[in-house]
Formats: C-alpha cells, sequence, structure tokens
C-alpha cells in the first residue's frame, strides 16, 4: 500500500468515528449517509494528512507531545492572568514593541505549532517569519531587552526542546 | 450532581476571561496590543465555555460537538490574528507612540 | 484625570451586570447570556468606532469567536444541540473571512 493510500484510509476512519460521535445514531440511514460523507472527504482531501515515512519512536514521541500539552495550558493560563492584570489597571502597563528571534526547528508543522504556542502565551503575538534565514518576528507588550539571543533563550525556548523531540 | 457544579465552574471562569478580552479591545491604544488582549482572552474563554458545556453534558452529540468547537478555535484564532497583524504592518499602520523599538521595520527597510 | 475615567466607567459597567437589561427571568443562565450580550456591545463599539480598518477586522473576527460561546449556553438553557451546528459553521465562516479580509488589507486580490 502505497503512502498516499494508507493517509487515504486513516482520513476515512477518523472522519467516520466522528460522524459517529456528531449524530446519536437512531437508524441505519445515518450510518449509510455517514460513510458517503467520509468516502467523499478522503477522495477530495485524504492525502494531505500523512506526508513521511517514518515512524520509529512513535510511544516516545506520543509521551513528549502529551507532555508538551500540559506545559502549553500552564502556559495560556499565566498569559491569560497577565493580560488581565493590564487591562483591569488602571495607568495600562504597557511597553510595546516589535522584536526578533531565532529558531533552530525546520519542518513546516513544527514551525506551524511553535508560532501558534508563541502567540497563546504571555505577552507575545507572531507577526512574521522568514523561512530561508529561520527568524521570527514578534510583537512584545512588555518589551525586556532588544538583544537577539537573549530573546531567542526567553521566548522560545521553552517550547524549542520539547517541540524537537516531537518532531524530528 | 457534582458534575453539574464542576461545569459551572468553568462556564462562569469563561465567562469572565471573555469580558476581559473584550474590555481589553475597547481600552488599549493600537492594533496590535488589541489583538494580543482580544485573541488570548476571548479564546480562553470561550474555551472554558464549551469545557463547561461539555462536563454538564457528558458523552453525547452535544458533548462531542462542544469538544470539536475547542479544537476548532484552537486551531483558527491564532492563524486568523497572525494573518490580521502582519496584514496591518505591511499595510502601513502605525504602532502606538509608547512604542520603543521596531526590529521588522528596520530589516524590511534594509532589504528595500 | 485617568483615574478619574477609570472609575466611571467602572460604576457604569457595575450598573449594566447589576440591572436587568435584557432577559431575565430567574434562572442564573439567562444571568449569564446577559453578561456575553454586554461584551458584544463593547465589541460593536469597536466596529463603528474604530479609528483603522484592521480594528473592525480584529472585532469582527473576536464576535465569532464569542458567538459560539453564547450558542453552547443558548443550547444549555433550552436542551437542544442544533444550536453548536450554527456555532460551528459561524466560527468556520467567520475565520475563512477574516482571512480574506486580511489578504484584501494587504494589497492583494483573492486569486493571488
Amino acid at each position: 500500500m502505497t503512502l498516499q493510500n494508507r493517509s487515504r484510509l486513516f482520513v476515512f476512519i477518523f472522519s467516520f468515528l466522528v460522524w459517529l460521535a456528531l449524530t446519536s445514531i437512531r437508524d441505519l440511514e445515518e450510518v449509510v449517509a455517514g460513510l458517503l460523507v467520509a468516502a467523499l472527504v478522503s477522495a477530495i482531501a485524504g492525502k494531505f494528512l500523512i506526508t513521511s515515512e517514518k515512524s520509529e519512536h512513535i510511544i516516545k514521541r506520543i509521551f513528549s507531545a502529551i507532555k508538551y500539552l500540559f506545559k502549553f495550558l500552564w502556559e495560556m493560563v499565566k498569559a491569560n492572568l497577565h493580560v488581565a492584570y493590564i487591562v483591569i489597571n488602571p495607568y495600562l502597563p504597557i511597553n510595546p514593541g516589535i522584536v526578533k528571534i531565532k529558531t533552530k526547528l525546520t519542518k513546516d508543522s513544527a514551525l506551524t505549532v511553535l508560532t501558534n504556542s508563541i502567540t497563546l502565551t504571555p505577552g507575545t503575538l507572531t507577526v512574521d517569519i522568514n523561512p530561508e534565514k529561520k527568524e521570527i518576528y514578534i510583537h512584545w507588550i512588555d518589551v525586556l531587552s532588544k538583544d537577539v539571543e537573549k530573546n531567542t533563550k526567553s521566548i522560545g525556548g521553552k517550547f524549542e526542546k520539547l517541540l524537537t523531540e516531537v518532531f524530528e | 450532581m457534582i458534575r453539574e457544579h464542576i461545569g459551572m465552574v468553568f462556564i462562569l471562569l469563561g465567562i469572565m476571561f471573555d469580558f476581559f478580552g473584550v474590555l481589553g479591545l475597547v481600552r488599549l491604544p493600537d492594533v496590535y496590543n488589541r489583538l494580543q488582549a482580544a485573541t488570548k482572552c476571548v479564546t480562553f474563554g470561550s474555551a472554558g465555555i464549551l469545557l463547561g458545556v461539555f462536563i454538564k453534558q457528558g458523552f453525547n452529540n452535544f458533548g462531542f460537538k462542544a469538544l470539536l468547537g475547542i479544537a476548532f478555535i484552537f486551531l483558527t484564532s491564532p492563524v486568523a490574528a497572525h494573518a490580521i497583524a502582519r496584514a496591518a504592518h505591511r499595510s502601513g499602520i502605525p504602532l502606538t507612540k509608547e512604542t520603543i523599538v521596531d526590529q521588522y521595520q528596520e530589516d524590511n527597510e534594509l532589504k528595500d | 484625570m485617568r483615574l478619574l475615567r477609570w472609575f466611571i466607567g467602572l460604576l457604569i459597567i457595575a450598573a449594566f451586570l447589576y440591572g436587568d437589561f435584557f432577559i431575565y427571568q430567574g434562572i442564573i443562565l439567562y444571568k449569564l447570556i446577559n453578561v456575553i450580550l454586554f461584551c458584544a456591545f463593547f465589541i460593536l463599539y469597536r466596529v463603528l468606532r474604530g479609528p483603522t480598518a484592521a480594528d473592525r477586522i480584529v472585532a469582527l473576527d473576536i464576535l465569532g469567536i464569542l458567538i459560539i460561546g453564547m450558542l453552547a449556553l443558548l443550547g444549555l438553557v433550552y436542551d437542544q444541540s442544533f444550536f453548536m451546528d450554527i456555532g460551528l459553521i459561524w466560527v468556520l465562516l467567520s475565520f475563512i473571512a477574516s482571512l480574506a479580509f486580511a489578504k484584501i488589507l494587504e494589497g492583494r486580490y483573492l486569486d493571488d
């Protein structure tokens, strides 16, 4: 079985399970309709899910993905408390600016997860990314330093190590 | 019965963070700061409301729809925020007066 | 001066949350829906007032995420799960609309 067909089969099973979860099953017609819809989805958009052959260390990677999820949720709670503190304060203690950090990740999916996590963590928002030079521009609501190396360690460093374990 | 109360706590927390996010949208001075406050707080707040609904409803189709909604807003809202911030900076909307550094502008001027 | 303005705003918000301006029939969930409607009025203020176009786009993007929380609560009140379908479709369409608005703001066409 080629890679594309394996990806299509995986998408078919996954979307059929989602359909079964969304409709409370009462009769056979809903199951047949779900099969048709899942076949349509996997025929049109099925080949984009799995793109690489590699599957070693799968248990270790899933483990570090779960660890990453918990770290991300904790950072997100801290981010919301920070924004609430800024908004309630009558003097608006902001000190904004756009800074630049470097990254070592190479894959597209890893970069997407990294930039989305940066957007949802305290005080930072991804503005643009330069894929050739591996640089990310970040709007920071409370700029502490203008040095590139120091900002790389303090903004991206806490996610980059775990993401390297998950994706590569 | 205890499940109802836990769900209610999550819903109350979510509505509180929604309110803070919208307050930030009104009070902060320029587009980028507003985008920060609004995206973070409103995403977290709506996810909290949906999680509370899921805990109150359990594993029926309503609960699964709420879980799907959580996955949806966590995936889409940072992407939309990133696109709006980049478009605003490229179309020349100025940053607020209190800004102290803009390394994106410096690098773009070097490129041109 | 700034403190005085902040205090007046706080009083107005407290008055709004204390009184029953929209719908209220004695259940706490109706009260919570009132709070979300109040947040939606803040967002409409930003849409109407916003000094640049990017502010309006941000506000519309946030409105979509707020609405899914409100529809989940409405579904909880009436015990119907089709409200969540409306919410999911609303979030998807508002995400696509903000991406398209951002592209137009940047000066590119849609078939670029």
